[in-house]
């Protein structure tokens, strides 16, 4: 169910996703990586240091978008490039023993641009938490045959 | 403290070889909320035509961020970590990383730039797999960068 190349066209819309975001889940996310930063997990340190509170990891908010792109890739290796800048925090409110989440974090992606030579698709995500876009420049390269 | 600004095109030479598990790999994909069959189940990564379990795209934070320490723990560089927050990242993947590779991560510092009284520092990461630990027959994997903002006072 892999995109065919010739089938893809500039601007179409690879789909979207909506990333609920908890607690738990930065300490997971802090385990998995190894980013142990306590603005990403302790109340206290986080606004100590001018955040309005605990807030995601950066590369947790990229890793958990970039997901749209290798599912839509149909292999996560074809993701040959991936950036982005982060230019908003996303701030997790602790919402732990309640079935609500502490974040919501919004995925859409579209094509930006084709390489017939390399045979290399851009998808430009957009990614948005409470109304604001938390990446700018948020680009994958996906290799399509 | 200041940064110092002979940190510019200063390398780290690679240090530990990283070991990709297979649980890693799992581990890391349900962190970052992947489902894709290709990070959990070792017949469908072969299916795709790969070795192994193939790892997310930003999995190489994991190596970058530790070739990273090196400069932040650096003492000369006088980077206080509690001031730095990450302001952008990419990740060039020369080929995917997989369950089973042994890899290693060269530093390299390509960028200081003063910006009010902190400093934006940019880094390179090469990581390359080998098959002995040694850096004989090493290839190239993925090539990250990474810019940091360290905050000045008052910032």
């Amino acid at each position: 169910m892999s995109p065919t190349f010739n089938e893809l066209t500039a601007g179409q819309n690879i789909g979207s996703r909506t990333i609920e975001v908890t607690r738990t889940d930065l300490v997971k996310y802090a385990g998995a990586s190894g980013d142990f930063n306590p603005i990403h997990w302790n109340e206290a340190f986080a606004t100590g240091v001018g955040l309005p509170g605990v807030i995601a990891h950066g590369m947790f908010t990229m890793g958990a978008a970039v997901q749209l792109v290798s599912d839509w890739a149909g292999d996560p290796a074809a993701v040959v490039d991936c950036q982005t800048r982060f230019t908003k925090p996303v701030p997790v409110t602790d919402t732990t023993g309640s079935p609500e989440p502490g974040a919501t974090i919004e995925v859409s992606g579209a094509i930006g641009k084709l390489d017939a030579d390399a045979g290399t698709a851009r998808i430009d995500l957009t990614v948005v938490s409470a109304g604001q876009k938390v990446l700018m420049k948020a680009q994958a390269v996906v290799r399509v045959s | 403290m200041t940064i110092n600004p002979d940190l510019q095109g200063r390398s780290y030479p690679a240090a530990e070889v990283y070991d990709v598990g297979r649980e890693k790999i799992r581990e890391f994909a349900r962190a970052v909320k992947a489902t894709h069959p290709a990070h959990f189940d070792v017949e469908a990564a072969k299916a795709l035509g790969h070795r192994d379990l193939v790892a997310p795209p930003t999995f190489a934070i994991i190596i970058a961020q530790r070739a990273d320490a090196q400069l932040i723990e650096d003492p000369e560089a006088g980077i206080d970590f509690s001031r730095v927050v990450h302001a952008d990242q990419r990740f060039i993947h020369h080929r995917p990383i997989i369950a089973g590779d042994r890899l290693v991560a060269e530093l390299h510092v390509d960028g200081v730039r003063a910006m009010g009284g902190g400093a934006m520092i940019t880094t390179r990461a090469e990581i390359f797999a080998v098959s002995d630990g040694s850096s004989e027959g090493r290839e190239p994997v993925t090539t990250t960068t990474s810019s940091i903002l360290v905050r000045g006072e008052g910032q």
